[in-house]
């Protein structure tokens, strides 16, 4: 990689990973062949092993059939066009979104939520960048005090090559489905994390703080890996709606819980309504460590993501709560997956939907015990609240138990806002509005409660907007 | 700043549930700083009366007037009663998940215009929590979620208590509770007493009277008031029950 580096004249300084005086001759073109993907890996000045892996999993991509008729996936994806997708955009390009040509609605939300100019800017598209820089780099230098290292994951392979090529791509392999294999051959982005032995990182490391770092491109890639006895909170994605002209966003997150360490995964995703999320999100748990997914949806057009935790030693524990909100022409397929290899191991799957003016919700799961595993537990718990008559909510679990001492528990709720709450509410004066807002957010409070502060305060203006959108 | 009260004036209210007439014309009047028991055999339309005032979801008005301090009471939503200053403490109040009694309290304040900053929130909703001899940590609970029913009428006081309606209107507040908590929460309900809150203690018996210590009470019957007196009525009542009143309506009518 240091050759593949020197060759193409690149400093240390070289942040994205190509420079234009090295590659003037590139130029972002639509669809998918072994040729981009070559490009890509080259202008990255990436190994020949990682160049391999992606022509690997390209091969794998165009083998595997889209999954129309499973519940995990759906006939919408026969809608994506994957032949008119860049599948790689050099970060200066992204400049190209004009700022004028933001969609209005998109706009008045960056006001309502009172986001500073620059971030709008980038969160809006029209800018490469936003500088957080300060802010990342006096958080960085108190990590690395522990030994924890924190990058982007395209840098994270030029430095860490070793630690990289250990655990990359072990726990979500591009045979794993088509979308996986799709952000194996293309993926750029996204963040690397490496938490030594015992060492627990006592604040959130959020993705937001190096947003200037690509973290939140179309094929992003995260590496998480927590030795023995560690603990982390990591934070990605934004309450604040991401404006992007790119239809596809493919993400793969692959996450190791050593024995005994504790890991939490926070997401809040709000694209915009015209992009397809299909995201694998994966972790294995071994002895006696923890998982926990904390997934909430409220953007994009389609959503397919159920984030799972393999449950490989004796004694792990999963948490997964996801919760998402549809509103017209939306379709958020959430869910998770808990698969107990392990004897004593124990899963919590909860699942809060709301929807409204005609969008639609489905909670897809997973439940799978295999043999020799007893003692396992898992509780299993969907809730989904529909605003109106026109939309809806479908429930699809799946259980596999191949072991006879388990304790399984599965529950599923769909209600409205019901009328006596709502007038139980206004009896002591608060407007009918924001009695069904507060019923609405005591729904997903269990959800709420467990994101840091200042994400619970912006989810809950912007469900408001919702909400208030719905009712005028 | 010195404000009077408001007096509640209804005059031949009539309404009717999924098309079923109950209230027949019902005419009251309760002043600031009175207290006003209505009693009354099961099915006599007692909580029709509290529900159509406060403006219920499925009870229709058919007919008659309501005056809070002069404005139309029947022409404003259920949030625009209360912030009129009508209160009604729920004879069933519902569960609202995930939404905590300290935040729907303060929700409530601040929708009525009295948001105070959070350490004299605190301060009074403690005080308050404390009078009705009740845990602290309840302000934490999810309202009136695995509440015993005595604590969901000790919930309704509370409200009551912090919201400081003018007109309040107790649905059978005493049903259900055992003697110690009825004294609990009479005690919170006297605390609020003065010349200014007007009170309407709708109860089937006499018991939470002895308590909370009525000026006028009012029999009502096959959805009218057909009796009112001063408290002497009560004992009448607790001696002789109400056939006597059932007794005597039907002879006025056989008279005709």
């Amino acid at each position: 990689m240091a050759e593949a580096t020197t060759e193409l004249g690149l400093g240390s300084d070289y942040r994205y990973g190509f420079h234009d005086d090295v590659r003037p001759v590139f130029k972002a073109r639509r669809g998918l062949d072994a040729e981009v993907v070559a490009q890509i890996s080259e202008l990255k000045g990436e190994p020949a092993w990682m160049r391999d892996f992606r022509l690997r999993a390209l091969d794998i991509f165009l083998q595997k059939p889209l999954p129309l008729r499973s519940a995990w996936g759906g006939d919408e994806l026969g809608e994506l066009k994957f032949e008119d997708i860049y599948y790689y955009v050099r970060p200066t390009d992204h400049n190209v979104q004009n700022w004028d040509d933001v969609p209005a609605a998109i706009k008045n939300t960056f006001d309502r939520l009172g986001i500073p100019e620059a971030e709008r800017k980038f969160l809006a598209g029209a800018s490469a960048q936003y500088d957080s820089e300060v802010v990342y780099h006096n958080i960085n230098r108190e990590l690395e005090k522990q030994g924890v290292i924190f990058l982007d994951t395209d840098t994270a392979l030029r430095e860490h090559e070793e630690l990289f090529r250990r655990y990359f791509a072990t726990v979500v392999p591009p045979e794993d489905n088509k979308f996986a294999a799709l952000n194996s051959a293309v993926w750029s982005g996204g963040s690397f994390v490496y938490v030594p032995r015992g060492v627990d990182v006592k604040i959130p490391l959020q993705a937001y703080f190096r947003i200037n770092s690509q973290n939140m491109g179309q094929f992003e890639r995260t590496l998480i890996i927590c030795e023995p006895g560690s603990r982390v909170h990591y934070v990605e994605g934004c309450t604040a709606p991401i404006y992007t002209t790119d239809s596809l966003h493919s993400a793969v997150v692959e996450i190791l819980v050593l024995d005994g360490a504790r890991c939490r995964y926070t997401t809040i995703q709000n694209w915009s309504t015209n992009v397809y999320n299909l995201v694998t999100k994966r972790a294995m748990a071994y002895d006696n460590a923890t998982m926990e997914w904390v997934d909430g949806n409220l953007g994009s057009k389609v959503t397919m993501k159920y984030p799972s935790v393999y449950l490989m030693g004796r004694g792990a524990k999963a948490d997964i709560l996801s919760v998402a909100f549809a509103g017209p022409g939306q379709h958020q397929r959430a869910g998770g997956k808990a698969v107990h290899a392990a004897p004593d191991t124990t899963s919590t799957i909860v699942n809060k939907s709301i929807s409204k003016g005609g969008g639609k919700t489905t909670y897809v799961g997973l439940v799978s015990i295999a043999e020799d595993c007893p003692r396992c537990k898992s509780n299993v718990k969907c809730d989904a609240l529909m605003l109106d008559d026109r939309s809806q909510s479908d429930t699809v679990p799946y259980i596999e138990v191949e072991e006879d001492d388990v304790a399984l528990e599965h529950e599923a709720t769909v209600s409205k806002i019901s009328e006596e709450q709502l007038f139980y509410l206004m009896s002591r004066g608060i407007s009918e509005q924001q009695a069904t807002m507060m019923i609405i957010m005591g729904f997903i409070e269990p959800f709420a409660k467990s994101l840091p502060m200042e994400y619970a305060v912006e989810l809950n203006r912007l469900i408001e907007m919702e909400i208030e959108g719905g009712l005028g | 700043m010195a404000d009077a009260g408001v007096a509640l004036e209804i005059a031949d209210l009539r309404s009717s549930v999924e098309g079923m007439p109950i209230l027949r014309g019902v005419t009251l009047r309760v002043g600031p700083g009175e207290v006003h028991a209505l009693m009354g055999p099961n099915g006599s339309g007692k909580s029709t009366l509290a529900n159509t005032l406060a403006g219920a979801p499925r009870y229709e008005v058919t007919g008659g007037e309501v005056r809070l301090g002069g404005l139309d009471l029947l022409a404003m939503s259920p949030d625009q009663r209360a912030r009129a200053g009508l209160f009604l403490a729920f004879q069933y109040p519902v569960e609202v998940p995930g939404v905590t009694v300290a935040n729907f309290i303060h929700a409530a304040l601040k929708a009525r215009g009295r948001e105070m900053p959070f350490v004299e929130f605190r301060k009074r909703l403690l005080d308050k929590i404390r009078l009705l001899e009740w845990d602290e940590g309840v302000a934490r609970r999810y309202l009136n979620e695995g509440f015993s029913g005595g604590e969901r009428k000790r919930n309704e006081v509370l409200q009551m208590a912090m919201l400081e309606p003018r007109i309040a209107i107790m649905d059978e507040t005493d049903s259900g509770l055992d003697i110690d908590s009825i004294k609990v929460v009479s005690g919170g309900v006297n605390s609020l007493r003065g010349d200014r809150l007007g009170i309407l203690v709708i109860t089937h018996y006499e018991r939470i009277l002895r308590y909370i210590q009525p000026d006028f009470v009012h029999v009502m019957y096959e959805g009218r008031i057909v009796r009112s007196g001063g408290p002497d009525l009560v004992d009448h009542i607790e001696r002789e029950g109400y056939d006597w009143i059932k007794e005597e309506i039907a002879a006025t009518r056989g008279g005709v």
